[in-house]
C-alpha cells in the first residue's frame, strides 16, 4: 500500500477499534478522551513516519503508543487518583486492570457493545448515525457532513447531543442481557439500516461516498453476527437484505448521476459475489420459525436477483408482498406489490387496483401508472410522468422522469 | 375511520376439496388480503380452524361440532378500516369465498370504545 494511502486507511480500520477499547477502559462518559488519545496517536503517527520510516506493523505500533498515551494521561489526570482509590477499595491488583487490553477478543466485544450504547433509544436517530460513523466507522466530521449533505456544525451538534446523552442516561460498555439484547435488536438493526440507506439512496453521485456507507453498515451488522448472542433472525435477514441491494449498487445509478430503474439495469454489473453472500445469509435466516419484514424484504430482494422473467418469480415476489403489506404497509410496498400484480395478473387488473391506492400525491404512483399504461396509451402515460415529475422531489428523479417524458 | 369484521360462513363445510382447490382457494385468498392491505385498510384477521371444535349448548352440553345440525360455519375473519359498511362490503365482493355457493360474508361494523 502506498504510504499516502496508509493512514486514511488505517484510520478506517484502527480507529474505532482504539476508541471502543479505550472507551470501555475510562467508562463511557469519558469519550472525549478516549477520542483524543486516538487522535493524537494518529497525529504521532504522521510525525513520526515520514522520518523513521513506515512500521512493518503499522496498527501494532499505533496500539502501543496509544496504550502509552493512555498510561501518560492517567498519571497527569485525576482519573489516576480515582483508579487508586477504587482499585484500593476493590482489590489490590489494580495496577494489571490499568493494562489496556487490545486483544482481537477486547476490539471486537468492545466494538459491540459500543454498538448497543450508540443505538441507546434515549439518543435520537439522526444523532445515532452520525455518532456511529464518527465512533464505530472512523468517519471524520467533514466526511459525515458531506454524506448527510449538511455542514460540519450541524454534525458536531449532533455529536455533542449524542455523548450528552450518553452521559446523562449513564449508558454504559457492557452488553445489555439477554433478554434486553433482544429488545434492544431492533433499535441497533434499524439504526444499521438506515445508515445502509443513506448510502444506498443518497441524493450524491459520487459513488464512491455511498458504496462507504453501504459497506460500513455491513460491517457492523457483521460484527453483531460475530457473537452468538446477537447472531439471530433478524440480524442475518437484514444482512441477506443489504447483500442482495448492495449487490445492485453499480447498476442502479447511471452515467449522469440519475436512477437506473431494475428493468432497466444492466445485470452484468450486478455483483455476483454479494448476492450468493445474500443466498448464505438468507438461507440461515430461514432456519428460525419466524417470519419478519427484514427477512420478507429479503426474499424479494432474493427472486429480483433472478434476471430471467418468469411467472414463477413474479408469482413469488406478489405473494411476498402480499405478507408484507400485511405485517408492515408502505406506500412503496403496496406500489411494488401493484407491479407485481400486473406481472402475474395483467396490466388491466393491475391498473384497476392501482387507483384504489389512494397515492395519487406520491410521484412514484404516476411513474409506476406510466409504466403499466406503456405501450397502450401514450396520452395517458405522458400525463402521468408530467404529474410525476411536479411531484418528485429529487434531482436524480428529476433526470429519470425527463428521460422518459423524452421518449413518449 | 372505522373498523368492520368481515366473517366468513361457509355452508356444507365438510371439508372436501382438492389440495389444488385448497392451494388456488389460498392464492387467491392472499391476492385479496394483499389487495386490502396495499391500500393500508387491513388490520387483521385469521382462518378458524375444525380441528377440535366443539359446540357448547345452553344446557352445557358439549359436542364436537359444529358439524351436523349446524349447516353454517364460520370459517375465518377479515377485519378491515373502511368509511362505512358500504366501502367494508365492496371489499367483501373481492374474496374466493362467494365463489362457493351458499357461502356469504357477513360485514359488522366493531364496535369502539
Amino acid at each position: 500500500m502506498q504510504s499516502q494511502d496508509l493512514i486514511p486507511h488505517l484510520f478506517r480500520t484502527e480507529y474505532s477499534k482504539l476508541v471502543a477499547v479505550l472507551s470501555k477502559f475510562f467508562g463511557l462518559d469519558h469519550i472525549e478522551v478516549a477520542e483524543d488519545i486516538v487522535s493524537e496517536t494518529f497525529l504521532a503517527a504522521m510525525e513520526t513516519w515520514p522520518y523513521q520510516g513506515i512500521p512493518d506493523l503499522p496498527n501494532a505500533w499505533l496500539y502501543r503508543v496509544a496504550k502509552n498515551k493512555t498510561l501518560n494521561h492517567l498519571k497527569k489526570h485525576q482519573l489516576f487518583n480515582k483508579k487508586i482509590s477504587d482499585g484500593f477499595k476493590k482489590s489490590n491488583s489494580w495496577i494489571e486492570e490499568l493494562e489496556v487490553d487490545l486483544s482481537e477478543q477486547n476490539i471486537r466485544d468492545s466494538q459491540l457493545q459500543m454498538l448497543f450504547a450508540i443505538c441507546h433509544p434515549s439518543i435520537s436517530t439522526e444523532s445515532q448515525i452520525s455518532l456511529a460513523l464518527r465512533v464505530l466507522c472512523g468517519f471524520g466530521i467533514d466526511e459525515i457532513a458531506d454524506a448527510f449533505l449538511t455542514n460540519n456544525e450541524t454534525v458536531n451538534k449532533r455529536l455533542f447531543r449524542a455523548k450528552e446523552k450518553l452521559r446523562t442516561e449513564k449508558i454504559q460498555l457492557i452488553l445489555p442481557s439477554d433478554e434486553e439484547i433482544n429488545n434492544r435488536m431492533e433499535a441497533v438493526l434499524k439504526t444499521i439500516y438506515l445508515l445502509f440507506n443513506e448510502g444506498y439512496y443518497s441524493e450524491r453521485s459520487e459513488t464512491l461516498i455511498r458504496k462507504e456507507l453501504c459497506l460500513e453498515a455491513m460491517r457492523l451488522n457483521f460484527l453483531l453476527l460475530e457473537n452468538p448472542l446477537t447472531n439471530q433472525h433478524l440480524t442475518n435477514a437484514l444482512m441477506a437484505l443489504m447483500c442482495f441491494q448492495a449487490s445492485r449498487l453499480e447498476a442502479r445509478v447511471g452515467g449522469s448521476g440519475e436512477i437506473v430503474l431494475y428493468q432497466d439495469q444492466d445485470a452484468s454489473l450486478w455483483n455476483n459475489e454479494l448476492i450468493s453472500r445474500g443466498n448464505y445469509y438468507l438461507t440461515k435466516a430461514a432456519a428460525w420459525p419466524v417470519i419478519s419484514v427484514y427477512f420478507l424484504e429479503a426474499s424479494i430482494a432474493y427472486w429480483h436477483t433472478i434476471q430471467e422473467d418468469s411467472g414463477e418469480k413474479w408469482e413469488n415476489i406478489l405473494h411476498l408482498y402480499n405478507q408484507l403489506l400485511t405485517i408492515a404497509y408502505s406506500p412503496i410496498a403496496a406500489l411494488n406489490r401493484t407491479y407485481a400484480l400486473a406481472k402475474v395478473r395483467g396490466k388491466e387488473t393491475s391498473i384497476q387496483e392501482a387507483e384504489k391506492l389512494g397515492l395519487s400525491n406520491n410521484h412514484f404512483f404516476h411513474m409506476l401508472l406510466a409504466e403499466l399504461y406503456r405501450d397502450q396509451n401514450p396520452a395517458k402515460v405522458k400525463s402521468h410522468l408530467q404529474k410525476a415529475l411536479e411531484l418528485c422531489k429529487t434531482d436524480s428523479e428529476k433526470k429519470l422522469i425527463e428521460k422518459k417524458l423524452s421518449q413518449v | 375511520m372505522k373498523e368492520f369484521i368481515l366473517i366468513f360462513r361457509h355452508e356444507n363445510a365438510t371439508g372436501k376439496v382438492s389440495p389444488e382447490q385448497m392451494q388456488a382457494w389460498m392464492k387467491q385468498q392472499m391476492d385479496w388480503v394483499g389487495g386490502i392491505a396495499a391500500q393500508n385498510k387491513f388490520v387483521g384477521g385469521t382462518g378458524l380452524l375444525f380441528d377440535g371444535a366443539k359446540v357448547v349448548d345452553h344446557q352445557k352440553m358439549v359436542t364436537n361440532g359444529p358439524f351436523g345440525d349446524i349447516k353454517e360455519t364460520i370459517g375465518g375473519y377479515v377485519i378491515v378500516k373502511a368509511e362505512n359498511a358500504e366501502e367494508a362490503a365492496e371489499f367483501a365482493k373481492g374474496t374466493p369465498i362467494l365463489q362457493g355457493e351458499g357461502n356469504t360474508v357477513e360485514v359488522r361494523e366493531i364496535a369502539k370504545h
